[in-house]
């Protein structure tokens, strides 16, 4: 459980830097809402139930979107010519629509007047059918857990990857059973950079399995036994990043995942994907996220594997408070930020674990209301298994006393090998001592004079650092590297070609309706 | 080639628990064995002990048995290994170079080329872990030394992750770039190998590069954790730089190469 006020934070400091946050956040959230990208569009046609792919395994949706962009363009967005053809043409469905398109055999256009209203009201009928889907399976989340049991904090969090969805099934069981509450598939490394979603079950992969809704379905109805079986809800994960994070995180919500990873800057920094392009997709899989019920989780960890844990420490908190204000802006609710953050710090410094816990106890206060994510060491495990395991168990100890939320489990192989079944064995028996020796230590831990200064020194300089990015801005900051190290430029990186500026009356069906619920529920 | 080791005690030795000589060693395993009852746990000891006897381990006996789910078991095994380790026979890669400091580094480039050196850095293939090509290029660094970027007389181009080999090609000649950095992590199915050996070849049948072209093709250099150093002739490349490595041993051996020129001459094939 969140113990909080140990930390005697000045509410006007906290309060400034949620400010400055959004005042850094609003001229891109402005770009987001006068752009549209290709992967935006394509996610439209999912929603409104286009699966599948051609001869090459090119999806039916990449077709599509390609044939409309062709010959309309997307800066009208693809509901209204698509739905138009399909009506005009006679086509039973989206995928012989596809087809055909694929084929040049479809003209599009822009419809006005009563035949627009027709176009509108035929995508409209789809894609809410989609949302409706989206829906049921949030319900059946909240009856899963109600028929079984929701873990108790912190969750523990497991990683599998063996690139093939067969292997992924019962290693993923196996760690249920162990204690896992939460699994995560790691994607396939190359699968960020894909400009589309591979389609069916996959059995080979680099250092992870493919995001497929095929794999999505069956790891989901494989944790669903699982869950039963164990009286527990087992969450799953994936990863809603990369070119194509709208479809992603619309086939999430399809297929009923618990928890996606989705960072507002975590491709722009780490996979060189063109910042705009980020913005602007993040916040359509967000505002999906919120509907589907998803907590996401944000990738703050991975700033302190290129920067130092300490000198970059007020770096994960303007990150963490900017992912904050995008998340909310997009509608998600507190309940549904798991902000990242990691336990780094080299352990030669004096005092390393006292600079984490401050650091730890610092997010839990800042964000005493959303379920955190605590990452385990990876920069210093040094090979050195025995001493990795002393500082997993001390990475678990942070975890319990500053009442993170979500921990992910840390192997003692980390950086030797993908984890082996003894690895994963031995880590969660670190977990299960640490909790049952000192799960209750946060109710009585007092943060000395040290730990509480280490804190308010780096929230004052989150504080200065907001400050120069609202004079500079986000993108121009990004661009001279103030994150991770790395300098990524607004007309830098991937996807930028996918990038169009909404024409005057663009329509999005699905942003239509995805953005009444947020205000319903504001209002609410 | 060079043992270090003089004199014949020296020579031939045991691994060493408390007591020279004892032999003493601990491993870890898992075998796909039960070992939930006592009866299956019997067995699954046994088995344990036969691959320890068998892996040179005489006597062993078993520190831990532990079930892990109903048909797995893990193993904790001493024993006292009857091999022995001839020092005479060890072979290690010399470093052909000596390590400088970022200052000997800068006046060393300035002095051989009179002019910046250029390193264009990346992560070519699928591979999307630019972790190690970061930790070598970028100010930043890497256990206690600053990145290349650092280094006054060294022009960095990270181009980051996931890069085409044709374009590595082409803005390597566009920079006119002195050595080429390339980090390959990822190692399923070989792919850092099979990514190497391409990179290797089209640099080779590059255009920009071939004799008469006035250019240079530049070092090719690749890292990552799981190459072996000595493959470099056989991969094509100039450099293989392992687990572990620094900026200052990759700015060291840069300078070397660069000013000793270890590359063949310009449109032959190494």
């Amino acid at each position: 459980m969140p113990v909080t006020g140990k930390l005697n934070l000045d509410p006007a400091q906290v309060r400034q830097a949620r400010e400055l946050a959004a005042r850094a956040g609003a001229p891109v959230t402005r770009l987001a809402r006068t752009h549209t990208t290709s992967s935006i569009e394509r996610a439209v046609l999912r929603m409104a139930g286009l699966d599948g792919a051609d001869a090459d395994g090119m999806p039916w949706v990449n077709r599509l979107a390609e044939a409309v962009r062709d010959s309309v363009g997307l800066q009208h967005g693809v509901a209204l010519p698509v739905w138009d053809a399909l009506a005009r043409g006679g086509y039973p469905d989206l995928r012989t629509l596809a087809e055909q398109a694929a084929a040049g055999q479809v003209k599009f256009r822009l419809p006005d007047g009563a035949e627009g209203r027709n176009a509108r009201e035929g995508a409209a009928r789809s894609v809410g059918k989609g949302l409706e889907v989206i829906d049921r399976q949030r319900a059946s989340r909240e009856s899963m857990i109600a028929a079984t049991r929701d873990p108790a904090p912190p969750w523990i969090y497991l990683i599998v990857a063996t690139g093939d969805i067969y292997e992924d099934i019962p290693q993923a069981q196996a760690a249920a059973r162990e204690g896992a509450d939460v699994i995560a598939v790691i994607r396939s490394t190359g699968q960020s950079l894909l400009d589309y979603v591979p389609e069916g079950a996959t059995r080979e992969g680099y250092a992870g399995t493919y995001a497929t809704r095929e794999n999505f379905a069956l790891m989901r109805a494989a944790l669903d036994e699982t869950s039963r079986e164990l009286g527990r809800y087992v969450r799953l994960t994936n990863y809603a990043s990369g070119l194509c994070m709208p479809e992603i995180a619309t086939l999430a919500g399809l297929e009923r995942l618990d928890m996606m990873l989705n960072d507002c800057m975590y491709g722009i920094i780490f996979r060189d994907i063109n910042p705009v392009r980020t913005f602007i997709d993040q916040r359509f899989s967000r505002m999906v996220h919120a509907r589907a019920g998803i907590v996401i989780n944000t990738g703050e960890d991975n700033y302190l594997t290129t920067a130092d844990a300490v000198d970059a420490a007020h770096t994960v908190v303007v990150s963490q408070l900017l992912n904050e204000y995008f998340a909310l802006e997009a509608g998600l609710a507190t309940w549904q930020l798991g902000l990242g953050h990691a336990f780094e710090i080299n352990p030669a410094v004096p005092d390393s674990f006292l600079l984490e816990l401050a650091h730890a106890q610092l997010v839990r206060e800042l964000f005493p209301g959303a379920p955190l994510k605590y990452m385990p060491p990876t920069k210093h495990m040094t090979g050195n298994v025995f001493g990795g395991y002393l500082l997993d168990a001390f990475f678990n100890l942070a975890g319990f006393m500053t009442g993170q939320s979500i921990l992910l489990v840390g192997m003692m192989t980390e950086g030797i090998h993908t984890p082996f079944l003894a690895d994963r064995d031995l880590a969660l028996e670190n977990v299960r001592y640490v909790r049952d020796a000192a799960g209750r230590l946060g109710l009585s831990f007092t943060p000395d004079e040290f730990v509480v200064s280490r804190a308010h020194q780096v929230l004052g300089e989150a504080v200065g650092l907001l400050g120069r990015i609202c004079d500079e801005g986000l993108l121009n900051a990004i661009g001279d590297g103030t994150f991770g190290v790395t300098k990524r430029p607004a007309d830098g990186g991937r996807g930028l070609d996918g990038v169009i500026e909404r024409a005057d009356g663009y329509w999005n069906p699905a942003i239509e309706m995805l953005e009444a619920t947020a205000m319903e529920e504001e209002h609410a | 080639m060079s043992s270090g080791h003089d004199g014949e005690l020296g020579q031939v030795v045991r691994p060493y628990g408390d007591t020279t000589g004892d032999g003493r060693v601990q491993v870890s395993f898992t075998l796909p064995v039960p070992s939930a009852s006592e009866a299956d746990r019997l067995v699954a000891e046994g088995a344990a002990l036969q691959l320890a006897g068998k892996m040179g381990l005489a006597p062993a006996f078993v520190a831990h048995v532990k079930a892990i789910g109903p048909d797995f078991t893990f193993f904790i095994v001493y024993g006292r290994v009857s091999h022995l380790v001839d020092l005479s026979l060890v072979t290690v890669a010399a470093r052909e170079f000596e390590l400088l400091s970022p200052a000997e580094v800068n006046l060393r480039i300035r002095s051989a080329l009179g002019r910046e050196l250029v390193v264009v850095g990346a992560c070519i293939g699928t591979d999307a872990h630019t972790v190690g090509i970061d930790a070598i290029l970028n100010v930043k660094g890497h256990a206690g030394e600053k990145g290349l970027e650092y280094y006054r007389e060294i022009r960095v181009v990270n181009l980051g992750s996931q890069v085409a080999v044709p374009s590595l090609v082409a803005r390597a000649a566009a920079e006119h770039a002195d050595a080429v950095l390339v980090s390959q992590v990822v190692t399923q199915r070989d792919a850092h190998l099979t990514n190497t050996r391409e990179m290797a070849a089209a640099f080779r049948a590059a255009p920009q590069f071939a004799a008469g072209s006035g250019a240079r093709r530049p070092l090719l250099v690749v890292g990552g954790p799981r190459f072996s150093p000595e493959a470099a002739a056989e991969l094509g490349v100039d450099k293989i730089f392992g687990r572990g490595t620094t900026p200052g041993e990759v700015a060291s051996y840069l300078a070397h190469a660069l000013a000793s020129d270890v590359r063949a001459p310009a449109g032959t094939s190494a």
